[in-house]
């Protein structure tokens, strides 16, 4: 059921790329989409009930890895997001360049290559 | 034009540079302790260099571009950024060349007894200083230099800019 | 000389451009003739170390962590075969932007772009774990935004930025891919997932990751339907740029990942081998029908790039020994002759300031070495013998007929007579016309890419050879192919 929430939202971010006319709107909605896509990923380690993946001293290693929800979802997802803020980043750029150039954030007016 | 541009210089009213005054402080040392505890507790590199970077960008915000540059300037970032990853590489590779194992082995031992404290983990928290240098560092230069665009009027910061690695600043500079 | 372990080199591929990266921009920022320096003499070391690792293979724990615990590099015959085509080609390409960059300021950075560039292409190949893939994948993909955009020309701005929102898109049909298959195996390292997956067989969840991974690499290999945004960004960025990402990233990135996950991971079944060869033939045609009207030399070649990629594809979705080996032996091929092709354009640019085929002619007087090369890399890729393109058409076409797909081996054919009509055309106009009057005065072109272009030229004539079957066997294609034809992984 909450797979299918993530889905909604990833699904909301590709409509708005699809559908935006300016081109900050298209690096928002792909930020939208990344965010789905990233609770997805998280949302697959988890373990109803389940306690932090922190080490306690106290209880075996067994019953810990019984009990936890799955770590490694977690560290990939921290890397996805700073590769996606990386992205942000050039994409950003590109946008106050192309403002600079083209004079306007408008997508359909942007269109000097054909063929 | 000429507000964000003041503004860009000397920051924003008395309210908000007296708060970020008592505030930056404590902002900065929260973003060193996840980077150095986070071998423990949740943190680590990536969570802790970007509190470090907002802790500058406050700065920025607060009392404008100038007063930030001279706490810590774009050459200065750009520099650590560099040391950062150097920093990681080169302990990947000493744990082939000194302790004669694989790359990224963690080859500084951790006694029994001081398992969970600060100085444990092998590699981990220097990896972590590393981490955290190089992407707080990375990121006050990415916010740095997007805000040096001046859209409003078609005009470039009359300040030097100065280049940055990692993003596309491809600014017409001249070369040597 | 001592002996080098070759499994010791293995994160050295990663770690070396990498480190040089952030090295150049420490040092070298003011200096452009250190970060020349630097770069070349990283990537004469990244292709000296790729020849030795020929014939080698083996698994790199990293951090010593055993296998379902840790990170692996694997390195095998393909890999092998990738990692000579990326390194020699960006050897020769890194030779030519010493000069060629001359047309753009901040130059340091495009050394550093093209070394982070190609440490993400040293990492996808040699990746042994689905995210690692995945990462290295992006670091690659993100520098060769940035340098698409490089010149900051009109052009150059909005064909990345439709790369980008394009290539994010794709990134992020990768990624979902990687979670569904994580949910589902539990595991990341790629022999794992392919030991599981041959236990249990593949059920719905695994066939919707299989099909997003085909759609998310077939937009990095610029497969038909998925190819729009390689007409607008491999035309725009500048020259070495092009005849990087046209000649290897698109490949290493897209075509190879491809192969992998589909015969040695997932393990192919006859459905989605034929989903292969329907993409493979239509980009094969789009890619030769819409290269033939084109005017601007580099947008002719980026069509045909999408092309030849179909051929590639085609290759690997026979499935049969001999129409994956056809298939490699055209990836190793197209990476020489269409950097090649890509640097003789940005040569032609540097001279005479114009890509446009109407304005060109009577070029073979003037730029010598740029004519003879490109009749070189222009007989290679039309299927001329003996060059080394004819070769590896024959293999696929011949491969066609074996399995029986007679019409797929006749589209073949008749695709690699429009690779020779627009390739004829781009000679005739470009070079063997009447010199106009604007193009009087040209200079020769300068000596370093002289020198590069003559490097994959030879590249070329020696992949001809490399049919023989003495040379062939031991060598590189036959034992990739092995790897391929060998199914899913063993540990």
């Amino acid at each position: 059921m909450i797979y299918s929430l993530c889905l909604l939202l990833i699904l909301i971010g590709l409509y708005g790329v699809v559908v935006s006319r300016q081109t900050l709107k298209i690096v928002i909605c792909l930020l939208i989409m990344d965010h789905g896509i990233h609770l997805l990923l998280l949302l697959i380690g988890y373990r109803r009930a389940g306690a932090p993946p922190i080490v306690d001293p106290a209880i075996s290693i067994a019953e810990f890895a019984g009990g936890a929800v799955d770590p490694l979802p977690q560290a990939l997802v921290l890397t996805a997001i700073v590769i996606g803020l990386g992205v942000l980043a050039l994409m950003v750029a590109l946008c106050v360049r192309l403002y600079e150039r083209f004079g306007t954030f408008d997508v359909t007016e942007i269109r000097r290559l054909r063929g | 034009m000429s507000t964000s541009r003041k503004l860009r210089s000397e920051g924003m009213g008395m309210t908000v540079n007296t708060v970020t005054r008592w505030l930056k402080g404590p902002i900065l040392l929260f973003g060193i302790y996840l980077v150095l505890y986070g071998h423990i507790t949740p943190g680590g590199g990536f969570g802790g260099g970007v509190v470090i970077a907002s802790a500058f960008i406050l700065i920025t915000l607060a009392s404008g571009e100038r007063a930030a540059q001279q706490l810590f300037s774009k050459g200065v970032a750009s520099r650590l950024d560099s040391t950062g990853l150097l920093i990681f590489l080169a302990l990947g590779w000493l744990g082939t060349a000194w302790a004669g194992a694989y790359f990224y082995s963690n080859f500084i031992d951790t006694p029994e007894d001081a398992l969970f404290t600060l100085l444990s983990g092998g590699i981990m928290p220097i990896a972590n200083l590393a981490l955290g240098l190089k992407v707080g560092s990375a990121l006050f230069l990415v916010f740095t230099l997007l805000t040096a665009f001046q859209i409003a009027g078609h005009e470039v910061d009359d300040q030097q800019v100065d280049d940055q690695p990692g993003t596309d600043e491809h600014q017409a500079e001249d070369e040597s | 000389m001592m002996s080098i372990d070759y499994q010791t080199l293995m994160p050295l591929f990663v770690a070396i451009p990498l480190g040089m990266s952030v090295l150049v921009q420490l040092v070298a920022r003011r200096q452009r003739v250190l970060a020349e320096i630097l770069t070349v003499i990283t990537l004469l070391l990244l292709a000296l170390m790729s020849c030795y690792s020929v014939g080698h293979s083996g698994i790199y724990h990293l951090g010593g962590w055993p296998t379902p615990v840790g990170i692996d590099m694997r390195l095998d015959a393909l890999a092998t075969l990738l990692l000579l085509a990326v390194n020699i080609v960006g050897l020769a390409v890194s030779l030519y932007s010493v000069d060629y960059m001359k047309l753009f300021s901040a130059r340091s950075h495009f050394y550093s772009l093209f070394l982070l560039m190609m440490a993400g292409m040293n990492g996808v190949v040699l990746a042994g774990d689905l995210f690692n893939l995945y990462v290295f994948l992006e670091v690659a993909t993100i520098a060769s935004y940035a340098l698409v955009a490089f010149g900051c020309a009109h052009e150059e701005l909005e064909a990345s930025f439709k790369y980008i929102v394009l290539g994010s898109l794709s990134s992020a049909l990768i990624l979902i891919g990687v979670a569904l298959v994580y949910g589902i195996t539990g595991t990341l390292n790629l022999a794992h997932i392919a030991a599981r997956i041959a236990e249990n067989g593949k059920d719905i969840p695994l066939l919707l990751a299989f099909g997003l991974f085909i759609c998310g690499f077939s937009f990095k290999a610029a497969l038909v339907p998925f190819h729009a945004w390689l007409p607008d960004a491999h035309p725009a960025a500048p020259a070495p740029v092009s005849a990087m990402l046209s000649g290897v990233l698109i490949k290493a990135v897209g075509v190879y990942v491809l192969a992998r996950l589909a015969f040695n991971v997932f393990g192919i079944s006859a459905n989605e081998l034929g989903l292969l060869r329907w993409l493979g033939l239509l980009s094969m045609v789009a890619g030769g029908l819409l290269a033939v009207g084109q005017k601007d030399i580099k947008r002719l070649f980026a069509y045909s790039s999408i092309s030849q990629v179909g051929f590639m594809v085609l290759g690997l979705g026979l499935g049969t020994p001999l129409g994956i080996a056809g298939g490699l032996y055209h990836l190793v091929n197209h990476a020489f002759f269409k950097s090649l092709l890509f640097l003789n354009a940005g040569a032609v640019e540097y001279a005479t300031g114009t890509r446009n085929l109407k304005h060109l002619g009577g070029l073979d007087r003037k730029l010598p070495v740029t004519a003879a090369t490109s009749l070189v890399g222009s007989m290679s890729i039309a299927g001329i013998p003996p060059f080394s393109g004819f070769w590896s058409k024959l293999i696929i076409v011949l491969a066609c007929i074996e399995s029986g797909y007679y019409a797929f081996a006749a589209a073949a054919v008749l695709v690699s007579i429009v690779t020779l009509a627009y390739q004829l055309k781009v000679q005739r106009m470009a070079f063997f016309a009447v010199l106009p009057e604007a193009l009087q005065g040209l200079r020769r072109e300068p000596p370093m890419m002289a020198l590069a272009m003559i490097l994959l030229a030879m590249g070329c004539i020696a992949l001809s050879f490399a049919v023989f079957t003495g040379l062939r066997e031991p060598w590189l294609v036959g034992a990739a192919a092995q790897v391929l034809t060998a199914g899913i992984f063993g540990n």
